[in-house]
């Protein structure tokens, strides 16, 4: 009974209320999760501000001030529309997909760290946990695809299954040269890492840290993950999955009401995972781009989801002005471009790593 | 609870929550909106006019083979993690056993370039 009584505490945090400074997991865990549905809110409506921005349109702009409640309205309108069940659909797997699909883009959030030792989880193998569930969320597409039992969802389903698998490769090696270099999986250990000496340090300016980072270092690599990053979360140029000229809407089309809405919140929330990957990876994390007065007041959380943006906003601003890709020009380009480019770039890494000598060891710096 | 385990209790509770949140968005629709379904309404979508075939139809092989293309080179990447993260500890013999594994993979990686598995057109 006493153990029982231990571990609920370790749970819920209910020492807090009486004795107690532990707040439990449970609660950490919901105000994540509530600040995260939050900030992809905005996220969207900043989606749909840039790309109205670029058509010199206004974008949303009547609920709330400067269209500000534009997706809480949304989030409305959704959960009062009818939803349709296609009666030749395979009703459970149906409704299982959306599901899925957020659950599983959300779960990667578990473990991100926001700053310093702020992640829920700050488990050792965590850009593995990541790539894990970033594959696993195909599943969600392929389900819904198939369970629809209509023509222009089951292509699509084919066709992103076989996109994100293909770009999903030259992820993993982009991550493994990324890993060369730090040698750990440990996401807080990626950032420190970066922070722990590098190319300024080299150069004689320790105070421009932002040159430490290893967008710098392995540029190609950075491109190379981005590029991916927008196949894997089927943004356009890379959105065939949805292409309204060609199969209407995709996996989407016999979706309504809050199961599309439970596909798009997934899509988002991938996109800003993707982007708190290059954040962390390749952009120094929560660090500050500069190490000294103003910019060391900021806190690292700040920094973090200020890069966040950044990463959020190139997202954006490519789906505004980018053409979309055919579909054997997008294999191409994944399987004849990047995943050899990304395969040689791990030889010539490791090649560079062994005979230098440089690299990071973790707890020296 | 041992050590290892209990690290990743809070990634279980963390997609529990997400999924109950998902749950509750899932179910709420068909608590509170209106519903009226019509033969219509329920069939698949085809461009105005009646679904004429199965949609469960023959696809291209290709997707097949980029499939097992996956599985080889996900695999790949599965074995190089570990070795990217000792990779200080275990050296140049570590390096070069790596680089004939990659080797081998590359050959038949040009294998199939050359027989025009990654051929879409």
């Amino acid at each position: 009974m006493n153990e029982f009584l231990h571990a609920l505490d370790y749970l819920l945090g209910l020492s807090f209320f009486g004795w107690g400074t532990e707040i439990g997991f449970v609660w950490k865990a919901l105000l994540l999760l509530v600040a995260l549905l939050i900030f992809i809110a905005f996220v969207l409506l900043a989606d749909r501000k840039i790309w109205a921005a670029v058509q010199m349109r206004r974008g949303p702009n009547v609920v709330g001030a400067f269209g500000l409640l534009q997706s809480f309205a949304d989030l409305l309108k959704f959960v009062f529309k009818e939803p349709v069940v296609p009666a030749g659909a395979d009703k459970v797997v149906f409704l299982l997909a959306p599901l899925l699909t957020v659950t599983l883009s959300l779960a990667a959030w578990a473990i991100i760290p926001l700053d310093f030792g702020w992640a829920l989880a700050d488990i050792n193998v965590g850009i593995l946990y990541i790539l894990a569930i970033s594959s696993l969320g195909v599943y969600g597409i392929i389900m819904g695809g198939w369970a629809s039992n209509s023509k222009y969802p089951f292509l699509s389903a084919l066709r992103s299954a076989a996109q994100m698998v293909s770009y999903e490769v030259s992820i993993g090696f982009v991550i493994i040269t990324v890993l060369l270099c730090v040698g750990s999986l440990n996401l807080s250990d990626i950032v420190l890492a970066q922070n722990g000496g590098g190319l300024a340090t080299m150069l004689g300016m320790p105070a421009l840290t932002f040159l430490n980072w290893y967008w710098l270092p392995l540029l190609p690599m950075f491109v190379i993950f981005f590029i991916s990053a927008l196949a894997e979360t089927n943004r356009p140029p890379f959105d065939l999955v949805e292409a309204e000229s060609e199969l209407v809407a995709g996996f989407m089309v016999e979706y309504g009401s809050t199961p599309y809405m439970m596909f798009m919140l997934g899509e988002y929330v991938a996109i800003i995972t993707m982007s708190a990957m290059m954040t962390i990876l390749f952009l120094g994390g929560w660090a500050s781009p500069l190490d000294f007065a103003p910019f060391t007041w900021v806190p690292g959380s700040i920094w973090f989801i200020f890069k966040v943006c950044a990463a959020f906003f190139m997202f954006s601003i490519v789906k505004a002005f980018v053409p979309r890709y055919r579909y054997d020009q997008l294999m191409r380009l994944g399987w004849k471009v990047f995943l050899p480019i990304s395969l040689a770039a791990v030889v010539v890494v490791a090649l560079v790593l062994q005979l230098t000598g440089w690299g990071w060891t973790p707890g020296v710096a | 609870m041992s050590e290892l385990l209990s690290a990743y209790l809070p990634v279980v509770i963390f997609i529990a929550l997400a999924g109950v949140i998902g749950l509750a968005l899932l179910v709420a629709p068909f608590l509170i909106a209106i519903k009226r379904p019509d033969p219509e309404k329920v069939s698949a979508y085809e461009c105005g006019f009646e679904a004429f075939d199965d949609a469960r139809m023959k696809f291209d092989v290709r997707f097949y083979l980029v499939a097992i293309l996956f599985i080889i080179f996900d695999l790949e990447v599965a074995f190089l993690f570990p070795w990217a993260a000792s990779f200080r500890e275990v050296g140049w013999f570590g390096f070069w056993s790596m680089m004939v594994f990659l080797g081998i993979l590359t050959i038949g990686f040009v294998y199939e370039w050359r027989k025009g598995a990654l051929e879409w057109d």
